[in-house]
């Protein structure tokens, strides 16, 4: 049986379904671009001892010379949160926040993930990310609160336009429970 | 280095653990550069977002996995995962597909399936591998 607030949000967001879904928005490179830093900070932070990462002689014999590890695809498309030469302020997985304010979901968490992976992100790489909302479920109720599960599909490509990756997320967006 | 034919199916990976501390969360956080505050900000994570601590951000909590639940300071992470196919494609890439558990506890944290390429032999690098003969 359906609650009062799985109703209204039901009727308030059901035009909103067939209006999003399918919706694209190419949001060109990232800020940063891909460098040893951050992927030192990144093994550090994982305690990710593959010498791939470490030892330059071994990046160049395996992967002909160094690369980012692949779990680290969305630092590259996370905008930078000052930038004094930002038009706008864009944020990360901007499509997941345009879809959570059409459809006034306040809250959202990432439900699930999936990567299938091209080229290897090597240091010098700017990646551009295209995102499109490939499907947005029915209305439910789960611990969290009341509102619609999305899946927002992003696309990575290099500055050669090579196929980086494509990633799959799963979120649910809601309205906490009444507590 | 582990070649294909030394894989089997129902091979287990060796089990990690990963003790989870405040830093770990916040570390992870900034390396991935994910500033959404229920990843840092204590307060907000158990009064905006109703979690009951600040916790592990999506690709640090191993980016493609499926989250069962979060994972919060002071709990320790728990590492397994079994071979669960083995197989060769058309371009001679040998695949290894391996089902993963991450649990805190009794409780299953993350799910995740990973299809990994690796070695036939000591002169096959699936590094090298691009265009038609990349086909995971």
């Amino acid at each position: 049986m359906s609650s009062a607030l799985e109703e209204e949000i039901g009727a308030r967001t059901a035009a909103l379904v067939p209006k999003w879904t399918g919706a694209s928005l190419d949001a060109g490179p990232g800020d940063v671009e891909c460098e040893r830093g951050y992927i030192l900070h990144w093994a550090e932070a994982t305690e990710n001892a593959n010498l791939l990462y470490w030892d330059e002689g071994v990046a160049q014999d395996v992967t002909g010379g160094w690369i980012a590890p692949p779990s680290m695809l969305s630092v590259w498309m996370r905008p930078l949160m000052f930038n004094p030469n930002a038009r706008e302020q864009v944020r990360p997985l901007e499509m997941h926040f345009r879809l959570k304010d059409a459809f006034d979901l306040p809250e959202g968490i990432v439900t699930g993930n999936e990567i299938v992976f091209g080229v290897p992100v090597r240091p010098g790489d700017m990646i551009a990310t295209k995102q499109t909302v490939t499907e947005i479920g029915d209305v439910r109720t789960n611990r969290l609160g009341t509102g619609r599960p999305w899946t927002i599909d992003v696309t990575y490509t290099n500055q050669r336009d090579e196929v980086v990756a494509v990633e799959s997320y799963r979120m649910f967006c809601y309205v906490r429970n009444a507590s | 280095m582990l070649l294909f034919g030394k894989v089997q199916v129902g091979d287990a990976l060796p089990t990690l653990e990963v003790p989870v501390t405040a830093r770990t969360v916040v570390m992870g956080a900034s390396s991935s550069r994910d500033w959404q505050p229920q990843h840092h900000d204590y307060a907000w994570a158990t009064t905006r977002a109703g979690t009951k601590d600040i916790f592990l951000n999506t690709p640090n909590q191993a980016g493609w996995f499926r989250m069962r639940r979060p994972v919060y300071p002071g709990e320790t992470l728990v590492f397994n995962g079994t071979v669960r196919e083995t197989a060769v494609d058309e371009s001679s890439c040998a695949w290894v597909d391996v089902d993963i558990e991450l649990t805190v506890g009794e409780d299953v944290a993350t799910e995740a399936s990973a299809r990994l390429a690796i070695p036939q032999d000591d002169k096959d690098n699936p590094w090298r591998r691009s265009g038609d003969d990349w086909r995971p």
